[in-house]
């Protein structure tokens, strides 16, 4: 992992845009990774399924990967562990680099595990870059640990790089990478730019229990603990993690924890909690597929739906399912200030792809980043209230909140149904007036929330709708339609709820063919549009065997669905 | 000076007459008015059952939440405001049944908070079912034919979980039973007081008369209570003699006092605007 981390950060550094991705089985070791990195001049927004060079370090990856080699690709691999040829192969377009992996990495001093490194300095090689820059990178990433370790690794990478030059493999090689310079990026995952959004929201207590893939999270919070005086909290499950969550918030602090779906089950009654005591709370659904432990480390959009409606009765929730690295970043932002300013939960919805790949992108432009706490009140503002009532009926449904600590704000938050003085209530008409004014919250929600985006132009022969993760693949896709002449447009949901009825229905019914992806078995997005529009989108491109799409598998599908109309 | 008057609230409570927890409810808010808290300063955090509703009758803030967890939402806000002086109220069924998990985690966290268990060996708001501190052989609604297994021992299970002050009061030994709720709320830590709690409408083997037959106070024994063995042993008695008073307290730091971030200031009044994390973007270049 950390090794193709390595290689995506020397591309990153070089001026390229990066996107890779790890498919990994959920074990501790072995089992067969992968690990991809995708790089070019040009933006680049998902893994892609033909790769132009290949590192195996056994066997098997050559059996399960030369397919997607493209004409004129080669392989890296160890001819002392993997004897072969062209012709045993069948790909005599490809180009063979032997590289005596274990031997080196023996004569590197340090352990077998070196092989990876001996192979990451082959690949460096291979493409011509500068090999400083790779030890830079290496020391960077290694940082922290032991000097000798470090020291190993350039070694061993060194001697991978050397040999292959000592070959002339480079000169063979016809895949080269530009070396474009000049603006440096940042290369980061989902969930580390959650966390980068979490901290500058003034985010000061987090909550969690470790669940593949929302561990990263709580891992880069518990790093910058005493960096931004932050409390993280690895509670005893998820359970107590949202609960300490809504304790936090009760107490004025903005407060988030992250889980995967099986730890959202657990929280869902809390969730419902804070909706009834309107206290504002951020929650990061990680998703995987299920149901149950399902595909621990692959990636899946199955629980849209779940989410949606997660613990009992009837109450407001936002649910944001950012799209790429940037909005992971700036919806995190967005969650805190709305769930201050609607008290209420706010969910951000990603997946595995988003939460786990790496992607360049510019630094994130925190003057653009606004704090709003909502009606919170001042001690000063707190003063001219002759009688606080903490849940007081407004004509936006939202009432000034007071924080323990603060005198004349007394009140006791409750789950039960309530008066406005939060005083327990079973009376008819204030139950109907507290739905009431919960839900009200939400029609001023609906009137603030951004129209979702339209990418490509308004005119395009196909229209595609989806959520999430998906963005990056079906961004690529619209590249090879447009290739083909097809103009295609993409319109991305990124409020799940409050949802935009009107500019999906708007959309639909002004796209020649609409055509729904996601990455689900019962095309979760498409229900919902049916449900809030009325309108049945016929085209369907699901998939959900764990994985994500490639952009080709989208584009010949949509070509598919164009071509039988 | 904070009064009595002071902690009244519009409500009165809905137990039943004679219910035991109107003398833990008169103890709580005494405790307060002895050490002066004063009501903004003080948050009262409950879970769900008859002794639950308690935040509601006494004018501190409160947070009554979902069943079983008020000690994950007390620690949040203890974490979040350290200044506050959290205090949690509840029942057997909620603390040792459905939140035993967070009992223990709570316990063993040193967390600086106060919590009294209603402990009626009983559930009272859902009509009279076995709770986990029913006696072997105790017939309910639930179990006809007698509860099977052992029940829970919180004082035990406070020692070996790591609580730094453990003790157990008795609905009718009002004097004694403030006392330990004014020094729970003295002690730097984990404090415990399960109160012996007759439940006057649904248990009616361990009521009032059966409590007095059976208990003595610890305090008048010559107990040691820095010694945990002790402690230990005198938390097996049941039945025949019951100990009710203060088996053990230890002076040790809190999860507070180790946390770096938060001795200085609370959470809640560090700025929150104007957080620079270009450092850590600069990270990922």
């Amino acid at each position: 992992m950390t090794t193709g981390l390595i290689f995506a950060k020397v591309c990153s550094r070089a001026g390229l845009h990066v996107f890779d991705h790890a498919e990994y089985p959920s074990l501790i070791r072995g089992g067969h990774n992968t690990y991809q990195v995708n790089a070019g001049s040009e933006e680049v927004f998902s893994h892609v399924r033909n790769v132009d060079l290949l590192v195996a370090l056994n066997k098997e990856t050559i059996d399960r990967h030369l397919e997607e080699l493209t004409h004129g690709g080669g392989i890296i691999y160890d001819e002392d562990k993997i004897p072969l040829n062209k012709e045993g192969l069948r790909r005599e377009d490809i180009r063979l680099y032997p590289v005596p992996l274990l031997r080196l990495a023996e004569e590197s001093g340090g352990r077998r595990v070196m092989i990876n490194s001996v192979a990451l300095g082959a690949s460096v090689g291979l493409i011509d870059f500068d090999f400083g820059m790779l030890s830079l990178v290496i020391r960077d990433v290694f940082r922290g640990k032991a000097k000798e370790t470090i020291e190993f690794n350039i070694k061993a990478a060194r001697l991978g790089y050397d040999y292959v030059k000592s070959k002339g493999f480079e000169k063979d090689f016809g895949r080269k990478l530009p070396k474009v310079g000049g603006k440096k990026r940042m290369l980061l995952t989902g969930n580390e730019a959650v966390v980068l959004g979490a901290i500058k929201a003034g985010c000061k207590f987090y909550a969690a229990y470790p669940m593949t893939p929302a561990s990263s999270i709580l891992h880069l919070m518990a790093s910058q603990e005493r960096y931004f005086n932050l409390v993280v909290k690895h509670t005893e499950d998820e359970i107590a993690a949202i609960n300490m969550v809504i304790g936090a918030s009760f107490a004025g602090v903005r407060a988030m924890t992250a889980t995967s779906g099986g730890g959202f089950s657990l929280m869902s009654e809390a969730l419902g909690l804070a909706a009834m005591t309107e206290t504002p709370i951020v929650v990061v659904l990680c998703q995987r597929p299920g149901p149950s432990t399902g595909l621990a480390t692959r990636t899946e959009q199955g629980d849209m739906k779940f989410v949606l409606h997660a613990s009992q009765g009837d109450f407001p929730r936002f649910v944001i399912a950012p799209g790429d690295v940037e909005e992971c970043f700036y919806k995190t932002i967005e969650a805190f200030n709305l769930a201050e300013r609607y008290q209420c939960p706010v969910i951000l919805v990603l997946d595995k792809y988003l939460s786990e790949s790496h992607k360049t992108a510019d630094k994130f432009d925190v003057s653009r980043v606004e704090i709003d706490r909502g009606l919170l009140l001042s001690d000063k503002e707190l003063e001219k209230i002759a009688q606080f009532k903490r849940y007081k009926f407004t004509e936006t449904g939202i009432s000034p909140r007071t924080i323990p600590s603060q005198k004349g704000g007394i009140f006791t938050a409750t789950g039960n149904e309530h008066d406005e003085t939060g005083y327990l209530c079973e009376d008819k008409i204030v139950r109907t007036k507290m739905m009431d004014k919960r839900f009200r919250k939400f029609e001023q929600a609906e009137r603030e929330i951004p129209e979702p985006n339209l990418y490509g132009s308004k005119d395009a022969e196909v229209t595609i709708i989806a959520w999430g993760s998906t963005k990056g693949p079906i961004k690529e896709a619209v590249r090879l339609l447009d290739r083909d002449g097809i103009k295609a447009n993409f319109l991305q949901i990124t409020y799940i709820s409050p949802f935009p009825s009107n500019t999906v229905s708007k959309t639909i019914e002004s796209s020649k063919v609409t055509v729904i992806v996601e990455n689900n078995k019962t095309a979760q997005l498409g229900g919902l549009i049916g449900e809030k529009t009325g309108k049945e989108i016929g085209h369907k491109i699901l998939k959900y065997d764990g994985r994500q799409f490639f952009p080709t598998e989208i584009y010949q599908r949509i070509k598919e669905v164009l071509h039988n109309g | 000076m904070v009064e009595l008057a002071d902690l009244k609230t519009v409500g009165q409570p809905s137990w039943c007459p004679g219910c035991g927890n109107f003398p833990i409810w008169h103890a709580l808010k005494r405790a307060i008015v002895q050490l002066n808290l004063e009501p903004h300063n003080v948050v009262i955090f409950s879970g769900i059952g008859c002794s639950s509703k308690m935040p509601h009758w006494i004018n501190t803030y409160g947070f009554h939440g979902i069943h079983g967890r008020a000690l994950p939402i007390a620690t949040g806000a203890e974490l979040a405001n350290n200044n506050l002086t959290a205090i949690v109220v509840g029942g057997d069924g909620d603390g040792y049944g459905i939140g035993v998990g967070h009992f223990i985690h709570a316990m063993r966290r040193n967390l600086n908070m106060t919590y009294i268990v209603s402990n009626n060996q009983i559930y009272g708001l859902t009509t009279g079912q076995t709770s986990p501190t029913s006696d072997k052989g105790f017939t309910t609604k639930s179990t006809p034919t007698g509860v099977i297994e052992v029940p829970i021992n919180p004082i035990a299970l406070a020692i070996a979980s790591g609580a730094t002050y453990i003790s157990r009061g008795f609905s009718k030994e009002m004097r004694q039973l403030t006392k330990l709720i004014v020094d729970g709320l003295r002690h730097k830590g984990f404090a415990l007081i399960d109160v012996l709690q007759p439940c006057v409408t649904f248990n009616r083997k361990n009521t009032y008369d059966w409590f007095s037959e059976r208990v003595y106070k610890l305090e008048e024994t010559g107990h040691d209570v820095t010694d945990k063995k002790a402690a230990f042993l005198k938390s097996l008695e049941w039945n025949d003699r019951i100990p009710i008073g203060l088996f053990y307290r230890e002076i040790k730091p809190t999860y507070e006092d180790e946390l770096a971030q938060i001795v200085e200031m609370p959470l809640v009044t560090q700025r929150i605007e104007d957080i620079d994390i270009r450092p850590l973007m600069n990270e990922f270049v």
